[in-house]
């Protein structure tokens, strides 16, 4: 096992620490002559996607075996810087957030996104919940960060009360894996039975620790805070938390996954939460008017949809869930995209409110019906490929049920989805509405490349799809 | 046939997408007709090479075969064979009759009413070429949007609720089609339909299997329960859009029934036929019993259309050689004259605008030859003999005499309310008081232009469907034999004698030249 420290291994890693350093300077040089954050940032996340997808192909352990650099955590290296940058491009006019808060804005932002970068190593315990402390610590300041907004102080202690419960849960879960296996390394770990029969205190450890993941993934039963917290939270931070932590959340449930085989009690209660997140979130968002809380009970439904991929315990359900939390980051972007954008003074969107969009922006208004089609799943979007990667793996290995309680919620969730397009779509603006504001081009712009992204990758999923999990 | 031809069907399914790019160029509203016109009458140019189509062989032919995502198991992969070429023959023939049809009617939106269009027409030739089980259903469901704007858009003042009824339902339906062909892949493999129909799955899987497809092919034809979407969507839809549906949409039902759910559960099929059959039943009646009472006359060839489809999946599930030519006649028959009927409608509502029969009375003597138009098509509906429609029914007939007496027996109402409502509204719009339409343009050019093909069609089956027999048989014959091997005595019936009996049909239609 590797002792020595190969920084060449974590660029990634650094590049993130360098420009939480950068902003940290300029947190305490406040009032200096410094060139405000959102001038340079954007081009240094843009910076570091590239830099992420150089080390796509960095291989080793580092740390005496906590944390591994493989095809996997760079593959999720690479969608959380990506989406990092679109998080800070997303927040470079955030009607909501004073001036003199838009650095430490930005620092928290990079300091969570590192922390989920480490996250999407580790594959040791201790580590894992060290890193998804960073994750989440730095997460819990920037909610009730939306100026004078009672909303958003609650949401920001709901989520600090939820996510500091969460991780006690996990806390306690922990001890009990230890007590029972002897060992807090994935890899042992994945050696040692887990069975009830074999190892119940092992079992019910691991049923609590997989809690803390799940309140991130905003899976039922942890998913009460998602509505509230998405609609407290300014439009930007909301979009960031619908979509980063639960990339860190995705990777440690597929690291997890090696430990589970079809038929394992813990495996069948996998299937049921994700049958119950789907159905509850679907049926849930059916009646939403508010955009925000929508797309939150949405990401309840694809919390359930992404633990589809980690039932079957194989490669190609781990391939699968990486797939498509990959593309779940892009379409729910694509559809907060649009959100912040027509928020002139951000305030949160009503359904009503995109009625006329198509006259005022049909650039915007193609952006959310791309987003919304794919999160539907509907061909060709990058959605359907997912879901269909999902369901087949699932189907291999005998929970048909699941697939078909699945499929039967794509018929539920396209009533919402599709509100949002008829919307847009198909509504006449009410004629006393401020004229529209004009949406400059790169606004238009950055939406339509996600949008291109998520059809891009509806149609050649190949270009993606083999990178976390190479050859197998 | 695998070779290294010209990729035909990429370059049908490719071009017209590549069109719809070209449209963002363009900004006259004028402009964006002539080009979209230009695109599909470019596409059905293209279509030249599919003439080669070989008539002695049931294989697929003009297929291509790419790897698409192999770690799954799907490809690109496309082939006609006699079902298929028929299919997409039909739809390269109506997409610019659409678009003429749609030239002075849609004045808001334009580009993006031609872009759906297009896009449409792309999907459409997808579905009826597509070999792959999730290339198939990528273009199923790849039509819902574009249909719903369609609808939603450009459509009549209840189109919120019929656009999202029509996508509700088709969603419902299809959500099951996906699990069915999760579990195709599963069990057999492979999703390369080819391939799965060398298979022979087991009973029971056969009959979940087939219950999921039917379930979303039932849908989209619709058969009676599951039709309440199709009168409510064509009422609303603008003209090209209620002629898509009708001449393209519901085909897909039943050629999903006559693609997948008879060569991949041929013994479910045979289990399930009789429900099938008493579901098409239900339709004929029901359709041909509701368009009798309607006054819209939108409305009335709306609920016509659900009983014709009718016949279509009973000739479908007679499961004989005859049953099936008869359905496939029939898809093809219904498409041509139900479109050029919608087109009317369309044409007719430019001038009243109302869509009620009463409004649109007394045509004969002012618009002589829109109601010559409308006679032929409407006798055809009825399937007058010499028409095309009269091919398709005889067949289905005789297959359902063939298959049971009592089955035979209740389609025969249903025939006779099909002349009953299309007479009489043919008989209220052409000589009905009071005249409306004394200031009335009768045909534009335009109008001759894109009804006249679809004549010349209606009478060239009607008078000479040995062309079309030889391009079906092949494929259908293999097709039957197929489901006669899986046969487990559901079905006593002697078919061996069908064959001279359709070559008697086949013979006599063109000399015999049943007088209209």
């Amino acid at each position: 096992m590797t002792v020595e420290f190969k920084a060449e291994l974590v660029i990634p890693e650094l590049y993130q620490l360098f420009l939480i350093a950068i902003l940290f300077v300029q947190v305490l040089a406040q009032g200096s002559r410094m060139p405000r954050a959102v001038r340079w940032l954007p081009w240094m996340a843009g910076i570091g996607v590239a830099v992420s997808m150089l080390s796509l192909h960095s291989r080793g352990v580092l740390f005496t075996g906590s944390y591994e650099i493989d095809s996997l955590s760079q593959f999720f290296k690479m969608t959380i810087s990506l989406g990092f940058a679109v998080s800070v491009l997303n927040a470079v006019r955030q009607p909501t957030l004073d001036q003199d808060k838009e650095t430490e804005y930005f620092l928290f932002l990079a300091l969570s996104s590192w922390g989920l970068m480490l996250l999407s190593s580790t594959v040791e315990l201790i580590s894992m919940i060290l890193a998804l402390e960073v994750a989440s610590f730095s997460l819990f300041p920037l909610v009730p960060l939306r100026s004078e907004d009672r909303d958003a102080a609650e949401a920001g202690i709901k989520y600090i009360f939820s996510g500091a419960g969460a991780t006690a849960i996990g806390l306690l879960g922990f001890s009990y894996i230890l007590a029972g296996q002897h060992t807090s390394y994935l890899a042992e770990l994945a050696q040692k039975p887990w069975a009830w029969s074999q190892a119940p205190m092992a079992v019910a450890g691991l049923t609590l620790f997989l809690c803390t993941i799940f309140f991130k993934l905003a899976l039922f039963p942890f998913h009460f805070w998602a509505p509230d917290v998405y609609q407290g939270a300014s439009n930007e931070t909301a979009a960031y938390i619908a979509t980063l932590p639960k990339v860190g959340a995705a990777a440690i449930l597929i690291r997890f996954a090696a430990l589970l085989t079809p038929g394992l009690e813990i495996t069948t209660i996998l299937a049921v939460l994700a049958a119950v997140s789907i159905t509850y979130g679907n049926l849930a968002a059916l009646i939403q008017k508010d955009i925000k809380r929508l797309l939150g009970y949405s990401a309840i439904a694809h919390a359930g949809y992404v633990v589809i991929g980690l039932v079957p315990g194989t490669a190609e359900g781990m391939a699968a869930a990486a797939f498509y939390i990959f593309v779940y980051v892009l379409m729910n972007f694509a559809c907060f995209w649009v959100v912040c954008r027509l928020a002139a003074d951000g305030g949160n969107l009503k359904l009503n409110d995109l009625n006329g969009l198509y006259e005022s922006s049909p650039g915007l208004a193609l952006v959310l019906a791309v987003g919304a089609v794919a999160l539907v799943g509907l061909p060709p979007t990058a959605g359907f490929m997912g879901k269909l990667f999902l369901l087949t793996a699932a189907w291999e290995h005998g929970y048909n049920w699941l697939v078909v309680v699945a499929a039967v919620n794509v018929a539920i969730s396209i009533y919402y989805y599709l509100n949002l397009v008829r919307h847009a779509y198909t509504q006449e603006a009410p004629d006393q509405t401020p004229s529209p504001v004009s949406h400059p081009f790169f606004s238009v712009f950055w939406g339509a490349c996600l949008a291109a992204l998520v059809i891009l990758f509806g149609i050649l999923p190949n270009l993606v799809f083999r990178l976390p999990f190479p050859l197998s | 046939m695998q070779g290294t031809h010209l990729p035909v069907l990429t370059i049908l399914i490719g071009f017209p997408i590549l069109g719809c790019l070209g449209l963002f160029f363009i900004r006259q509203s004028h402009h964006v007709r002539v080009f979209s016109l230009a695109i599909s009458i470019v596409e059905l140019l293209l279509a030249f090479p599919l003439f080669g189509f070989s008539l002695d062989t049931p294989a697929f032919q003009f297929v291509e075969q790419l790897p698409w995502a192999p770690d799954w198991g799907v490809y690109y992969h496309v082939g006609l064979d006699g079902i298929s070429v028929l299919m997409v023959g039909l739809t390269l023939i109506i997409f610019p009759l659409c678009i003429l049809s749609s030239w002075s009617y849609i004045s808001r939106r334009v580009k993006e009413f031609h872009f759906c269009l297009l896009f449409l027409s792309s999907a459409c030739v997808g579905v009826f070429s597509a070999l792959d089980l999730v290339l198939f259903y990528l273009f199923w469901e790849a039509i819902l949007i574009p249909m719903y704007l369609l609808v939603a858009v450009w459509g009549g003042p209840q189109r919120q609720y019929a656009s999202l009824k029509f996508v509700l339902y088709t969603v419902a339906g299809s959500t099951l089609l996906l699990v069915a062909i999760i579990a195709f892949r599963v069990e057999g493999g492979t999703f390369s339909v080819p391939e799965l129909m060398t298979r022979t799955f087991s009973h029971d899987f056969q009959c979940w299997t087939f219950l999921a497809m039917a379930l979303a092919f039932a849908v989209k034809v619709p058969m009676v329960p599951f039709h309440t979407w199709l009168p409510a969507a064509h009422v609303e839809a603008p003209a090209a859009g209620s002629i898509i549906l009708a001449a393209i949409l519901l085909k897909m039902g039943t050629y999903g029934f006559l693609r997948f759910c008879l060569p991949l559960a041929p013994e479910a099929s045979q289990s399930f036929a009789p429900m099938m059959i008493a579901l098409s039943i239900a339709s004929i009646l029901y359709g041909g019993a509701v368009a009798l009472g309607q006054t819209d006359i939108k409305k009335i060839i709306a609920y016509s259309s659900i009983g014709h489809m009718g016949f279509v999946t009973l000739g479908i599930f007679a499961l004989n050689l005859r049953g099936s030519q008869g359905a496939l006649f029939q898809m093809l028959n219904h498409g041509i004259t139900t479109g050029a009927l919608f087109m009317m409608v369309g044409a007719v509502y430019e001038r009243s605008h109302s869509r009620e029969v009463a409004d649109n009375q007394g045509l004969g003597r002012y618009l002589p030859a829109f109601m010559g138009f409308w006679g032929l098509m409407a006798f055809s509906s009825f399937a007058f003999p010499g028409t095309n429609n009269f091919v398709g029914e005889f067949l289905i007939l005789t297959a359902a005499f063939e298959r049971n007496l009592w089955v035979g027996a209740s389609t025969v109402p249903g025939a006779l309310l099909a002349s009953a409502y299309m007479l009489r509204l043919t008989q209220k719009m052409a000589w009905g008081a009071p005249a409306s339409p004394r200031e009335w343009h009768d045909l534009r050019m335009r109008e001759w232009v894109s009804l006249l093909p679809l004549a010349f069609l209606v009478l060239y089956i009607g008078l000479a469907p040995a062309l079309f027999f030889k391009v079906m048989n092949p494929t259908l014959t293999h097709l039957m034999t197929g489901l006669k091997t899986q046969e487990i005595s559901v079905q006593v019936s002697p078919r061996a004698r069908a064959a001279p009996l359709t070559e008697a049909v086949v013979k006599t239609q063109p000399q015999g030249r049943p007088g209209k």
